[in-house]
């Protein structure tokens, strides 16, 4: 792709992967969201210093006081081999274990200890079993991944840590048999229907949300009278949901794919191929997804999505009409690309670190769909996009609004651009029919800000020097 | 291994680009995986500055680490003085591309055969030195890499200036309130009558750098970074410095009188007793305020100082010299230069710790329980907990460390900044105390709080507990919206679906 690229007409999606130099956070950023999503954690970033200054630094996040997360700062002896690896991370363990005493202790590998082919997947079981505390290991390293992957990768190992039955479970088996065989109801089933659920498979939910989203979203399944058996990850690791073969199992979030294929793949789940609850359109084909999978006939959701656009409107005369460019950096571009074209945006670009078409495939199916209904132009999705012919497609394009990362908002401000961080997005609660308000609250605050200062002449704040 | 929770200094690439980035028209490229290179988001961010880091990463991932790098960084290279024309390209491994082992000079030398620019490669070691030693070498490094050449095509110019004339070395990009001691680093010298011939790296050009040998001497205000290149430059140019950090009354004074000797030993014939006699009476105000009434009250107060070596001892000595503060322990996280620090507040102090671990100095200040702290954020966070009021005097760099306003720590005007900083202190500690005493000015408490205190309304335990997860400060006006929304639809219970129906219906 060459810097300069004239307004995509097309109405089919257009895929490039431009393999440039494009800046991302880490994925080792995620311990920031799931060490206080998992109450009773304790995360180890195994790296450099290098590691330790940008989670202490780039993301704000300041190890403060009683951290449940830590460095275990590889130095020169072990970079060259000369101290055992096991029983380093054995001493570092034992002092975790005694000041912090977790339920779980999760290992961040990262890009140094992928180098020097430090083996964390052998370490983990013997170390588990001496120290009597179980361990979670994660490669979240920035040569496979980009930002928000991280999640993925520790979701992934630890869905590995999910009981595959309890004894509940068992129960139950036992009584459906019992059901079957004197065509009757047992005590739990009426208990259930009573509160309003309906007969359907196990469903599992993954991704990690903050709990009152998890709440709501859970609300909104159990107004379809589906019930979810657990979530991964749960509030702590004592709770993790169990996994048996068979269970269905649906995304919250679009960068977990490699989680996807563990639960297909090691424990023969069924998964749910849905769009992302990210907005009331995607949040209505998500459930109405959902549904199918389960075999159950949604109610109510036509007339709950109509609701939620009309609680939106306020927002909409606002971007309706303008155009976006998504530099690309936490993977939730997609769904948002289809949301603010269902808002009447112009989606000029996305640019996206990684792409699975496949786990993201009804996500992009209905991006498409959007753009036809709504009668613009389909974006082109542009994966480890150059950041570089990026900035010189935004000086060509002049798009309204360009969601990016941290690195080039401020520039692109001085130069009259309006941005919104990415990273926000990451960070708000945007889930669910109830949340979209503050995705449009978010995307709109540049747009009202610079409304509010238009008259004041103060667009262009650089001063560009004689040469 | 090491347990790490906190850094006082970042990672060697840091310090590296930190110097590259100052320089005006210069480019890093960092080899390094995605994630490395948080230093455009620090310099975007917490600089506020309008421009693009000049800083772009040619990455490494899976398939460099598989194949090696082969031709990618040298394109990359190339490509950027292609791009953008920079006087110089700097090429700079992370600790993680470090340990690749590849052959990084080999890369830089075929990149320069077909870049117009020159091309060099940082050469430090990622796990030996820390941001500070690294920012150090590398300004060195590329201050020798011009001279050579210069010297090379015959275009050096030693010729020194007709009127006195100095360089400061060392201010850079992401500094402890580097640009506002720059500003008033330039004042200072203006009113001594010295010509500022450069100051390098924040602001310079490096093909400007050849005229360096032209000034009569160097400053280096800060200990950590410049000194090696005024050490390089005395050994081959015979150019005296000066490295006294001019920060308090007593210290400013000192490096001032050190600046007049080498002057009048290069013949100059100045005299900067007055001034400094002026300034020191009546134009700053931290003399008057050490002898005023209000600063009685600091006598003998006990405080704990900690930081990087520059600020840390400066200030040690302004507290224990110029505001009669008994400074109770001493510190400082450059473990590197020890010596140093431990020579400079010998005497004023009645301990030194030399330590890059946080928990060893907030255990220090808990033990101690000083009546106030200056350190670095991390001492702020603890000294907040054990309710022990603290300044912060030294990086690592916050946001808060760039404010708008003008606020050096050296020179003159940083005598009145440093003395408000530690009134404040003191004076927030002292109305705790009164207030202590007295039992405060609110004599009652508040005991409701809105219209919604005697609520006929139920709240489930689930909804109950999801209202306690909403932030206290939002937490009444939730609790209102809901009941509101309740009593509107002749609800006498709030379930969660209450809640959150009242959510969208208030849309907040």
């Amino acid at each position: 792709m060459t810097p300069q690229t004239s307004t995509p007409q097309s109405t089919a999606l257009t895929f490039e992967c431009e393999t440039g130099n494009y800046h991302t956070f880490c994925p080792i950023s995620c311990v920031a969201w799931l060490y206080q999503k998992i109450e009773d954690s304790f995360f180890l970033v195994i790296g450099t210093k290098t590691c330790g200054y940008f989670l202490q630094n780039a993301m704000g996040v300041m190890i403060f006081a009683e951290p449940r997360y830590a460095m275990a700062e590889l130095e020169e002896g072990d970079i060259s081999a000369q101290l055992n690896d096991y029983e380093e991370l054995k001493r570092l363990c034992t002092q975790i274990k005694r000041d912090r005493n977790p339920s779980v202790i999760v290992w961040i590998g990262t890009c140094t200890t992928e180098i020097i082919k430090m083996d964390l997947e052998g370490l983990a079981p013997q170390l588990e079993a001496e120290l009597g505390i179980p361990i979670v290991v994660a490669r979240a390293n920035g040569l496979d991944y980009a930002f928000t992957q991280g999640e993925d990768t520790v979701l992934a190992s630890m869905a590995q840590k999910c009981p595959p039955k309890t004894v509940e479970v068992e129960k139950e088996e036992r009584n459906a048999i019992g059901r079957l065989l004197n065509f009757g109801r047992k005590k739990e089933e009426v208990a259930l229907e009573e509160l309003g659920y309906r007969d359907h498979a196990p469903l599992v939910l993954f991704g990690s949300l903050p709990d009152p989203v998890v709440t709501q979203l859970t609300l909104e399944l159990k107004k379809q009278g589906i019930k979810v058996s657990g979530w991964l990850p749960a509030k702590r690791y004592t709770e993790l949901p169990v996994i048996g073969e068979g269970y269905h199992v649906v995304g919250v979030n679009p960068f977990l794919s490699r989680t996807a294929t563990t639960l297909v793949r090691r424990r023969k789940c069924q998964l749910i191929n849905a769009p992302f609850p990210i907005g009331p359109d995607g949040t209505r084909a998500w459930i109405e997804a959902i549904c199918a999978d389960l075999g159950l006939e949604p109610q109510g959701l036509e007339e709950r999505e109509a609701q939620i656009w009309a609680s939106l409107e306020e927002f909409l005369p606002l971007i309706r009409g303008k155009s976006v460019f998504f530099m690309g950096d936490n993977l939730l571009e997609v769904s948002l690309a289809r949301f603010l074209a269902r808002c009447g945006m112009r989606v000029l670009e996305v640019g996206i670190p990684y792409m699975d078409k496949r786990y993201q495939g009804a996500e992009l199916k209905l991006l498409e769909q959007t753009c036809q209904n709504m009668g613009v132009a389909t974006p082109s999705i542009v994966e480890k996009p150059d950041n570089y012919y990026q900035l010189a497609r935004i000086q060509q394009l002049q798009p309204d609004l360009v969601i990016t990362g941290m690195a080039h908002a401020n520039p692109l401000e001085a130069r009259g651009v309006n941005t919104k961080w990415s990273v926000e997005f990451t960070f708000a609660q945007i889930h669910g029919f109830s949340n979209a308000r503050d995705i449009l609250e978010l995307v709109t605050r540049p747009l009202r800000r610079n409304n509010s200062l238009k008259d004041m002449g103060w667009d262009k704040l650089i001063q560009v020097e004689a040469p | 291994m090491k347990l790490a929770y906190w850094m006082y200094a970042g990672p060697a690439h840091i310090g590296t680009l930190r110097v590259a980035s100052s320089f005006k028209n210069v480019h890093a490229i960092m080899h390094a995986p995605l994630g490395d290179d948080y230093f455009n988001v620090m310099r975007s961010m917490l600089e506020r500055d309008r421009d693009f880091t000049p800083v772009t990463t040619s990455v490494v991932d899976r398939n460099v680490l598989a194949r090696g790098s082969q031709e990618k960084v040298v394109d990359n290279i190339t490509r950027k003085d292609g791009e953008e024309h920079p006087d110089l390209i700097i090429l700079t491994p992370t600790c993680t591309s470090s340990i690749l082992q590849e052959d990084l000079h080999n890369f830089v030398e075929r990149a320069q055969l077909e870049a117009r620019g020159d091309v060099l490669l940082a050469d430090v070691n990622h796990y030996r030195v820390n941001e500070l030693q690294a920012a150090d070498r590398t300004l060195e490094q590329i201050i020798q890499f011009y001279l050579e050449k210069a010297k090379r095509q015959g275009t050096l110019n030693q010729t020194k200036t007709p009127e006195p004339s100095v360089n400061i070395l060392g201010p850079t990009t992401l500094g402890f309130h580097n640009h506002h001691d720059c500003r008033e680093l330039r004042q200072l010298m203006a009113d001594l009558g010295i010509t500022v011939n450069a100051i390098v790296p924040e602001g310079a050009k490096v093909t400007s750098l050849k005229d360096l040998p032209r000034a009569w001497f160097n400053l280096v205000p800060y200990r950590e970074i410049g000194l090696r290149s005024a050490q390089y430059l005395q050994e081959n140019f015979a150019m005296p410095w000066v490295d006294i950090t001019p920060m308090g009354v007593v210290e400013t004074a000192r490096c001032i009188r050190a600046i007049q000797a080498v002057l009048r030993e290069q013949g100059a014939e100045v005299d900067y007793e007055q001034f400094i006699n002026h300034q020191t009476l009546h134009v700053s105000q931290a003399a008057w305020f050490s002898r005023s009434i209000d600063c009685q009250n600091l006598t003998g107060k006990r405080a704990v100082v900690f930081g990087d070596n520059t600020h840390a001892a400066a200030m040690t000595r302004i507290l224990a010299r110029e505001m009669g503060i008994k400074v109770v322990l001493a510190g400082t996280y450059c473990k590197y230069d020890a010596d140093w620090f431990r020579e400079q507040v010998q005497g004023y102090c009645d301990e030194i710790l030399v330590s890059d671990d946080n928990g060893q100095i907030g255990d220090a200040i808990a033990r101690l329980e000083p009546a106030a702290v200056f350190g670095t954020q991390m001492e702020r966070h603890v000294s907040k907990r054990l309710g022990i009021p603290c300044g912060v005097i030294a990086a690592p760099i916050h946001i808060q460390n760039f404010p708008i306003g003008y606020r050096p720590f050296l020179g003159y005007e940083g005598t009145n900044q440093i003395t408000d900083l530690v009134y404040n202190s003191f004076t927030l500690g002292m109305e705790d105390h009164l207030l202590e005493i007295f039992g405060g000015h609110d004599t009652k408490e508040v005991i409701t709080k809105g219209i919604s205190a005697d609520s006929d309304l139920a709240w489930t335990r689930e909804a109950q507990g999801e209202l306690n997860k909403v932030p206290g400060f939002v937490r009444g006006k939730v609790k209102r919206n809901t009941e509101k929304f309740a009593r509107e639809r002749n609800l006498s219970e709030i379930t969660l679906e209450v809640m959150y129906a009242a959510k969208e219906a208030v849309g907040a």
